[in-house]
């Protein structure tokens, strides 16, 4: 293994989960999460060299970004576009094992499948902005690097997502959201 | 009628203000209710969103597709359409088949030939100048040479405490933990099999606690190496991230500020006679709340 790859690997794999989540969120369709991911590492490794010490992880999520809209420009002009899939938090790996007692976490369930509908039903650009913030715990400059809009722009979009959430949430379980462990 | 401090508010919950607006907002809060309401309801969003299974993680058949596909565009194929890669080695070799042809005399010649001829005649060149200056010029230049070099002193006397190789050190050991199957030494969440287990085979014998309720979950510890000595890493999990928690004796030279390198957060501290150093790529604020239990 020659040394620009090595150094590749210590610098972006580390991401690759954080990349793969990022396709989720970007296309609610599992398959074309996969597609984008390997499109968007191929493309990363290429790019490599105009990385020059920035900031790693929103570089390679702005790659898969961009892929992620090749890719569904290509669709549509083949005149397909998928139906979203139901989203199921099993296909990827849970970090750990959920709780096990089973009345508790059929309720569990119940109230993850609601919240992966809600969050599911915001448009993408708000989805996306949410999840970064929230998930991977990423600042607005590097939001804004990744989606590529004004900071301004990526305040007002997560108000807006944060705020629907909470409002969805109460219209569906009727009650205030509390944490789902 | 919405209050007009909204997205200030939100920046403020984000931890994106400095302290004087933070203190301005808190100010704030303290007198609009509206403000105070969004405050709870942006709290309650961040504790739904932030469930285990929200933390999924690539597939590991698609994380092996993506190393294969990886391979077969690294592997510098014969006869393979031009990449990027290999584009400088092709513009290298045409510019040495031009020297070869450029140069005069009829024989064919190597091109370190040429290059050498070349050296030695550039040699012969700088030696030819008369080298006689006045002594007032000689004076001026031994005047800014010494301040150069005084200067030079100074900048690598200086250097290693912005720059020191430590945090280089453990933002790499950091980065090689999160290879697969590098993470963890020995897996378990109970503080009495961990500890332990750092006995036999590190230098030094670290705080190991589990703080699940506050969010940071024992996982594991890990032997490596930094700072010329066997390290103890614990390795706590919050939320999607990692945090390792390396320590080493603490040698004295003092330890680098807390920084931000290639996207990690380094903390450093000392307790006892041990140096900690708690990396990740979770925010500062977490990163700091499981120094502070450490600490206790």
């Amino acid at each position: 293994m020659d040394e620009r790859r090595a150094r590749f690997e210590a610098q972006v794999l580390p991401h690759l989960d954080t990349a793969y989540r990022f396709a989720r969120w970007l296309s609610n369709a599992p398959s074309d999460a996969d597609d984008v991911v390997q499109d968007a590492v191929l493309r990363a490794f290429r790019a490599f060299d105009s990385l020059r010490g920035s900031d790693v992880k929103p570089w390679l999520l702005a790659i898969v970004r961009n892929c992620h809209s090749t890719a569904l420009k290509q669709r549509r002009r083949r005149g397909f576009v998928p139906l979203p899939e139901e989203s199921d938090a099993q296909d990827g790996y849970a970090m750990t094992a959920t709780t096990p007692d089973p009345e508790h976490a059929s309720m569990c369930r119940d109230e993850q499948r609601t919240l992966d509908r809600l969050i599911a039903a915001l448009p993408e650009e708000h989805r996306t902005v949410l999840m970064l913030r929230e998930i991977e715990e990423m600042d607005y400059r590097q939001i804004a690097r990744v989606t590529n809009v004004p900071i301004g722009t990526v305040m007002s979009r997560l108000a807006r997502s944060r705020a629907a959430l909470k409002a969805r949430w109460l219209q569906e379980a009727g009650g205030v959201p509390r944490a789902v462990r | 009628m919405r209050c007009a401090e909204t997205l200030r508010v939100q920046a403020y919950f984000d931890e994106e203000v400095d302290a004087v607006s933070a203190a301005d907002v808190e100010r704030h809060i303290e007198h609009c209710a509206e403000c105070r309401a969004l405050l709870e309801d942006l709290q309650q969003v961040r504790a739904v969103l932030c469930r285990e299974s929200a933390f999924i993680r690539i597939p590991a058949p698609l994380r092996a597709q993506v190393m294969l596909a990886l391979d077969a565009l690294d592997a510098p194929a014969l006869g393979a359409p031009a990449l990027d890669i290999v584009a400088p080695d092709m513009h290298t070799s045409d510019r040495d088949s031009a020297a070869e042809l450029a140069v005069p005399g009829g024989t064919t010649r190597t091109v370190q030939g040429s290059s050498m001829r070349a050296r030695g005649s550039s040699k012969n060149s700088r030696s030819s100048p008369n080298w006689r200056l006045t002594p007032l010029w000689v004076g001026a230049l031994r005047g800014v040479g010494g301040t150069a070099l005084a200067a030079a002193c100074a900048f690598f006397l200086l250097l290693p405490r912005l720059t020191s190789p430590l945090i280089d050190e453990v933002v790499s050991a950091h980065v090689r933990s999160l290879m697969p199957t590098h993470l963890i030494d020995v897996v378990s969440t109970d503080k009495h099999t961990v500890k332990p287990w750092f006995a036999g085979h590190t230098d030094v014998s670290p705080v190991v606690a589990d703080f699940e309720p506050q969010g940071y979950r024992l996982v594991g510890g890990r032997a490596d190496y930094l700072a010329h000595q066997r390290a103890a890493v614990v390795v706590y999990q919050h939320g999607a991230h990692v945090i390792n928690v390396f320590s080493w004796a603490d040698n004295e030279r003092g330890l680098p500020n807390d920084v931000t390198r290639s996207g990690y957060h380094l903390a450093f501290w000392t307790a006892g006679d041990l140096a900690y150093c708690a990396v990740s790529d979770t925010s500062w604020d977490a990163l700091l709340g499981l120094e502070r239990l450490l600490r206790e």
